[in-house]
């Protein structure tokens, strides 16, 4: 049981710690895992979440920064006031938990549809879209001198990644042609300012509570490049979940966003961020292809990866509407 | 010649069974798949019922637009080709219209209740 690694862990640095409890996996792939967990504790129960590969599963996905970068970005972005949860220990080998790291468990809803949809975010709601716009500003200041090893990206860079994705699932696609070639036509070059990415920056990677945005999330895909490019893709259709006529998150409107992000006293490119969003809209395109390609010949034969296969049409439309409205 | 019922009339009872008679005696993770269930038979059902229509239009198109023959896979693969290559583009005659037209086409089976199909859906109505 993974109770008892958890708790010979938590005594070692936690202090007055005596125990583990309550441990139940939250999501869990191939390589990597989440976990919460209660530490047990005289002043009471201290609420916490293990993030690991378990043994045997150390290498990371080629575009994931990896575990112990994560754990680093996130308290990088704890310290300098950007809506994150304090890591509380890196796993080390004595932990006999794999690699990975244990954080602070932030109370919130992080189902897009729910905190689009239930009154108990009604009032937070209006002030999203702002809010995300100076959490991304804190975001993108986060000093490069104090990031971990990460990728250096350009939109010339993952253009070719993901044509390269794109012609591996050997799946012709016209619109995704389409796309490919305007983004190459569009490529803006190499941004004058490389920032920390956060790279899967979106509703449905973010704890919202009553009050708005309480930490952000998922930081696997976090490497240097455009920061624009985190705005763009916050705004794809897929991530409004039906509340398409509010770009951010389907909370509200790009100007929203832009003016919180200025209002942290960053500039915003308008021109980089639609670019980025119909880049986003492909990249989420060309993932449902992957899915497909994994249900027929992985391991994961699972109905949901084969349905997640069908929504590939969905960014059809969405590029189309980005790159030849009708009606316009 | 095969017998009737016909597999789209096969699959929607099965799926009305499961969503009438099954689903309301589960709940939980088991729930959301029956869920996932459902709703991929649904799609199973659109799809025996609209794609022999929306294919064959689609081969039209191509025809035209490409000046030659094949099957509908094979017609996708020139016009893709066409495109990375840059023979064909917005400025070509008839490539926006039968993108949309077969863009709208798929969504009708796969997802008909995504938001972006539904108001591109009004705009044609």
């Amino acid at each position: 049981m993974i109770e008892a690694e958890l708790s010979r862990s938590v005594v070692r640095w936690c202090n007055g710690a005596t125990g583990a409890t309550r441990a139940a996996k939250l999501s869990g792939g191939a390589s990597q895992e989440t976990w919460r967990f209660d530490i047990v504790h005289p002043d009471g129960p201290i609420g916490a979440i293990l993030r690991r590969a378990p043994k045997g599963y150390g290498a990371a996905p080629t575009r994931a920064a990896g575990l112990e970068a994560e754990a680093q970005l996130m308290q990088l972005a704890y310290e300098a006031g950007v809506p994150s949860p304090r890591v509380m220990h890196v796993l080390v080998p004595e932990d006999d938990l794999g690699t990975g790291f244990i954080m602070q468990r932030i109370e919130g809803e992080t189902i897009a549809r729910k905190i689009l949809r239930d009154d108990a975010f009604a009032a937070a709601r209006p002030l999203l879209a702002r809010q995300i716009g100076g959490v991304l500003a804190g975001l993108h200041r986060l000093p490069l001198s104090k990031l971990p090893e990460l990728r250096h990206m350009t939109a010339t860079k993952e253009i070719s990644e993901f044509e390269r994705d794109y012609r591996g699932l050997n799946w012709p696609k016209p619109v995704f042609e389409l796309a490919l070639r305007w983004l190459r036509d569009n490529d803006p070059g190499p941004s004058a300012e490389e920032t920390l990415v956060h790279g899967d920056f979106r509703n449905g990677n973010l704890i919202i509570g009553s009050d708005g945005i309480r930490a952000v999330l998922d930081w696997e895909l976090a490497h240097l490049g455009d920061p624009m490019e985190d705005l763009g893709w916050v705004c794809v259709n897929s991530w409004r979940f039906g509340e398409i006529d509010k770009p951010v998150g389907g909370f509200g409107s790009r100007e929203e966003m832009f003016a919180g992000y200025e209002a942290a006293g960053r500039k915003v490119d308008v021109a980089r961020v639609k670019f980025w969003e119909v880049m986003g809209t492909l990249r989420w395109g060309i993932m449902c292809g992957g899915m497909m390609q994994r249900f027929r010949e992985g391991p994961d034969h699972s109905m949901e990866r084969a349905m997640i296969g069908r929504r590939a049409s969905e960014t059809e439309i969405d590029l189309l509407r980005l790159l030849v409205p009708r009606g316009s | 010649m095969q017998d009737e019922p016909t597999p789209p009339e096969l699959t929607k009872s099965v799926a009305d069974f499961l969503r009438n008679d099954i689903a309301p005696l589960i709940s939980g993770h088991q729930a959301f798949k029956l869920r996932v269930a459902i709703n991929m038979l649904d799609l199973v059902t659109r799809q025996l019922t609209l794609e022999e229509g929306s294919d064959a239009a689609e081969v039209t198109r191509l025809r035209a637009l490409l000046g030659t023959d094949g099957s509908v896979t094979e017609l996708n693969r020139v016009l893709s080709e066409r495109i990375a290559k840059g023979e064909i583009d917005l400025a070509t005659p008839g490539l926006a219209e039968h993108l949309w037209q077969t863009t709208m086409d798929k969504l009708a089976i796969d997802q008909p209740n995504y938001a972006s199909y539904k108001r591109e859906l009004s705009r044609d109505g």
